[in-house]
């Protein structure tokens, strides 16, 4: 009798516990069936990018676990390993925190996307129209007043990104004579709200876009071109346009990194030759991105399609 | 407010006049220099840098301390954190489950689900049963609805997780809120230290500890959880104390004559007796979790808050205002159905002998039975386990081309009623408060302290503005005192008045009531993005984000104020041949000024707690230092940031208490010697 209880708490104790035994089973060829928590932030570009990883991983039997954190407090539990691994960080916008945290050897820089990060002044096309000389930078010092707000007025306002994104729009309006205000939105949504607005009206608006972003796809529009950017015009105030100042040319692009645990390589090393591995374009990011947000698809749909249009492709990143 | 300052009114004029003079011409506020910087006194107007005390340089080491090496010998300070944030865990993974996600078997995207989460008929028939357990069908059918609704307009699956979080962040800020209740009430010690603390938990910006708290709790639910607590617990802790002390003596006596022992004198009859007033600590801290959602979504909560987060990412404003739609209607489901409890606890029916458990207890029968249907037809049938999608309601149409003709057709109109306050008010006021040298502020607001509460408030006001400044946080400083002053004097313009007509008109009391109430339970970030649309980045929107929130008790409190006035009084008046308006103002209006006052305090307290939300819209404030500090994961500059912000509120709070004091104390309404 108490044979037979005992059997049947065993079963119910096994039936509770499914989840941890199956996973065993399922994933005896991986390293660990530890977790590998990768983060979420709340764009969609960087959802797509970190399911794709996500759902790339799982196939040989990872377990994969998705954690919602902030884009740069993220470092901190990268640190630890409470997380292990971001998907995006911007060379653009997170860098800093990148180098920061690499530099203390317990986070890793584990490699391009593949995507390029674009960041700089951008407008929506009928202002064209109004400032004929667009896009060359030069322009602007001639319609600044087109771009006027009842506060700024007689200057233009230009809208920035948040600040702490960076980006040297002050020294920049300064260094080129711009006769513009830099306004600082306090987020993205923030923003982009603004350009929605002013789109809305066909009123003037430039502010600073970034891409992969669904609004280049929403709005038509263009980016300024500012004198290119090298490290030495934010550097030296002698090089580029203004003999006396620095930043007197545009932003830095550049690629958006993967980071990870420096312990991931050691616990789970096929999954980190996975994602050393894993790229994607810019192209194929702007498509996915615009099904979700101006389509509105669900991201689960867009990464389902990814992976069956690009077997091969993922196979290849996990056959290492 | 005569009476406030009958006697030295001409000494306040004179000192007003005097820091307007210093503010306009000391810091040369029209671009040239003023006076004061011609003198060689520019350190009065900007404190040095080189003064500044590296106050958040310390904090961020010794959080990293803490973190990294502090050690409890058997245990690091870490290993505690995690054990905490583990048992917390458990059980929300549990209810999470069986609300919303279902329990699953296998890794990630392939899992299956193995025993499906209970179906929305059963959670609906179980708030139903509820509610009609609480009070009567009338309610039953109230929270019904409501539940039906989120299934409806597909809000279901958030809603339900948003609702796990609830369910496990309050039974522990009660019952943590309840121990030290207990305890303070006790131990009067305890309660004197306590009560700054609470201050402080109250009015320290949730941004300001969301960074140590990730680093302690880790990364997910659990700090979100954790943050949670921490802003819904202390009004628990207040309630109780105040309950307890509030339970009349002969019960207390009663107690004592018994022999009860302290715990059976706690447990068995301080608690009980008090029961009701508890009741209403546990529904604030209900809908202070539910205030939450939103920030607790940034770091990990999930649920309704990350769909309002995330349609606003994307300027979804639609999609946005469904989901905070969505948690106003389970905030007053939840509200309605805690206040029926705590009005019907007391009341126990008693069982009918001898009758069978399902005819004793007919409801929760009746839930099972539901619930049993709907697990064995949901096998079968997708509609009992889930509610389809195709057949989800939507009104983000309706909300996106409202804002969008708005937008298109009166943005002039908005744009010159923002021109008009920002020329003719907000700026003169910035002006003003930032050209105010900081030597010449800390004397005044020192001096104030002294005016209202005598040597010890002069004392704590000195210790809080010298921090302020020696921290270097002065500047932003004044820009936040300038952003909520102007807020609350506007909110006060509009919500006095609406609490007076709330007051003495019933049928315009309850339709402004809705209004108060929506607007309290409304995530602000959803009416964030459509003002920034309306009204672009800058000073004004904020402003009216500050005043769409901070609105709420400045109404409360007049409405509640009026009301209580004695009818006696009103009808002596009415007697002596008063006309409405010599009622309303001779009688109504200034016994209800304690009340007013009271309001007005919760409406900078409020105010101040919307800095945060509004630095997303891009202010230059104490709120913003609070947010960028948290995007930099910096724990020093935020704490610091975060306790100016709190002193802020509690100098003013003080201030504005110890002012209400004594017009009560003129009004006869209090004895002198409490003051």
């Amino acid at each position: 009798m108490r044979h037979v209880v005992k059997r049947a708490l065993t079963g119910i104790v096994a039936g509770v516990f499914a989840t941890t035994a199956m996973a065993t089973i399922a994933a005896a060829d991986v390293e660990s069936t530890d977790p590998i928590k990768l983060t979420l932030h709340d764009w969609s570009g960087q959802l797509i990018n970190t399911q794709i990883m996500g759902a790339i991983l799982e196939e040989p039997g990872y377990n994969v676990k998705y954690v919602q954190a902030d884009y740069i407090a993220q470092f901190a539990g990268l640190k630890t390993g409470d997380l292990t691994l971001a998907m995006e960080i911007w060379a653009t916008t997170g860098q800093e925190a990148l180098d920061e945290a690499t530099a203390t050897g317990k986070v890793v820089n584990a490699g391009e996307t593949g995507l390029q990060a674009i960041e700089e002044w951008w407008y929506p096309l009928y202002m064209k129209e109004k400032c004929p000389g667009l896009p060359d930078w030069q322009a602007l010092k001639a319609c600044a007043g087109e771009f006027a707000s009842a506060e700024t007025a007689p200057k233009g306002r230009y809208v920035g990104g948040p600040v702490t994104w960076g980006g040297f729009d002050d020294e920049r309006v300064e260094a080129l004579g711009l006769d513009f205000e830099v306004v600082h939105a306090g987020t993205d949504a923030a923003l982009f709200a603004e350009l929605e607005s002013a789109y809305q009206r066909k009123a003037p608006v430039i502010l600073w876009v970034y891409v992969p972003h669904w609004a280049p796809a929403k709005y038509d529009g263009e980016f300024v071109e500012f004198p290119a950017y090298s490290a030495e015009c934010y550097a030296d105030p002698s090089v580029g346009v203004n003999p006396d100042m620095a930043y007197d040319c545009g932003k830095p692009r550049g690629p958006i990194w993967k980071a990870a645990w420096a312990g991931m390589a050691d616990k789970w090393p096929g999954a980190y030759k996975a994602v050393q591995a894993y790229t994607l374009t810019n192209e194929e990011m702007s498509a996915m991105v615009g099904d979700v947000d101006l389509d509105g698809k669900s991201v689960e749909d867009v990464v389902d399609a990814w992976m069956d249009a690009n077997e091969t492709r993922w196979k290849g990143w996990i056959a290492h | 407010m005569r009476a406030l300052s009958s006697r030295p009114l001409w000494v306040f004029g004179a000192l007003l006049a005097l820091t307007w003079v210093l503010a306009r011409h000391g810091a040369g506020w029209v671009g040239a220099e003023g006076w004061l910087g011609d003198g060689g006194l520019e350190w009065a107007i900007k404190y040095p840098t080189a003064w500044v005390i590296p106050l958040k340089d310390y904090v961020s080491a010794a959080m990293k301390w803490l973190v990294e090496e502090a050690h409890f010998g058997l245990f690091t300070f870490t290993e505690f954190t995690r054990a905490i944030s583990w048992a917390i865990e458990q059980p929300y993974e549990l209810v999470r489950a069986l609300l919303a996600e279902g329990f699953m078997d296998g890794p990630g995207r392939r899992a299956k689900q193995v025993f499906p989460p209970f179906s929305w008929l059963t959670i609906t028939a179980c708030v139903v049963a509820l509610g009609h357990y609480a009070r009567d069908w009338v309610l039953a059918a109230i929270v019904g609805l409501a539940f039906l609704y989120l299934a409806l307009f597909g809000q279901w699956e958030s809603a339900m997780i948003t609702l796990a979080s609830v369910i496990i962040a309050v039974p522990i800020g009660v019952v943590g809120g309840l121990s030290l209740g207990i305890l303070a009430y006790r131990h009067p010690m305890f309660d004197r230290i306590l009560k700054p603390v609470l201050d402080l938990m109250q009015t320290i910006p949730i941004f300001a500890y969301l960074v140590p708290i990730l680093f302690m709790f880790g990364f997910g639910p659990v700090s979100a959880l954790v943050a949670t607590v921490i802003y819904a617990m202390p009004p628990m802790v207040r309630i109780t104390t105040m309950a307890l002390k509030a339970v009349s003596p002969e019960i207390k006596d009663f107690g004592v004559m018994t022999g009860c022992t302290r715990a059976q004198m706690t447990w068995r009859i301080l608690v009980p007796s008090a029961l009701p007033s508890l009741m209403v600590g546990v529904n604030q801290v209900i809908m202070l979790s539910l205030n939450m959602v939103i920030i607790a979504s940034m770091i990990g909560a999930g649920g309704l808050g990350f769909d309002v987060l995330s349609a606003l990412r994307r300027l979804d404003i639609g999609g946005g205002f469904e989901a905070g739609i969505a948690i106003v209607i389970l905030a007053i489901a939840v509200d309605r159905l805690s206040q029926a409890f705590s009005e019907r606890s007391g009341h126990v029916k008693p069982d009918v002998p001898g009758a069978r458990w399902p005819a004793r207890h007919p409801r929760a029968t009746a839930v099972l039975l539901v619930m049993i249907a709907a697990f064995i037809l949901g096998r079968f049938l997708p509609f009992f386990q889930t509610y389809p999608e195709e057949w989800w309601l939507t009104t983000g149409d309706f909300w996106d081309n409202s804002v969008k003709y708005l937008n298109i057709n009166f943005y002039d109109e908005f744009e010159a009623v923002k021109l008009f306050f920002l020329n003719y008010f907000m700026l003169p006021l910035k002006r003003f408060f930032l050209g105010i040298p900081w030597p010449w502020a800390c004397l005044m607001v020192v001096a104030l302290g002294y005016h209202f509460g005598g040597w010890r408030l002069a004392a704590m006001n000195a210790v809080m503005t010298i921090f302020i400044v020696t921290t270097g946080m002065w500047e932003k400083a004044m820009v936040t005192v300038y952003l909520c002053g102007s807020a609350v004097v506007i909110a006060s313009a509009i919500g006095i008045p609406l609490g007076v007509l709330a007051g003495t008109n019933a049928r315009a009391g309850s339709a402004i009531g809705v209004v108060i109430d929506t607007l309290q339970t409304l995530p602000s970030f959803v009416y964030l993005i459509p003002v920034v649309m309306l009204f672009r980045i800058g000073d004004f929107t904020a402003m009216v984000a500050i005043v769409a929130y901070a609105l709420v008790p400045s109404v409360r409190y007049a409405a509640h104020g009026i009301r209580s006035v004695s009818p006696e009084l009103v009808e002596a008046g009415v007697v002596a041949g008063c006309t409405r308006w010599q009622l309303l103002t001779r009688i109504r209006l200034p016994l209800a000024l304690p009340e007013v006052l009271l309001g007005l305090n919760q409406t900078i307290m409020l105010a101040l707690s919307m800095l945060v939300i509004t630095a997303l819209v891009g202010t230059r404030d104490l709120g913003q230092e609070v947010y960028i500090a948290l995007t930099k994961a910096d724990t020093g500059r935020g704490l610091v940031a975060g306790f100016s912000i709190a002193f802020i509120a509690i100098i003013a709070d003080r201030i504005i208490l110890a002012s209400a004091r004594s017009a009560r104390v003129r009004y006869g309404l209090e004895e002198a010697a409490h003051g």
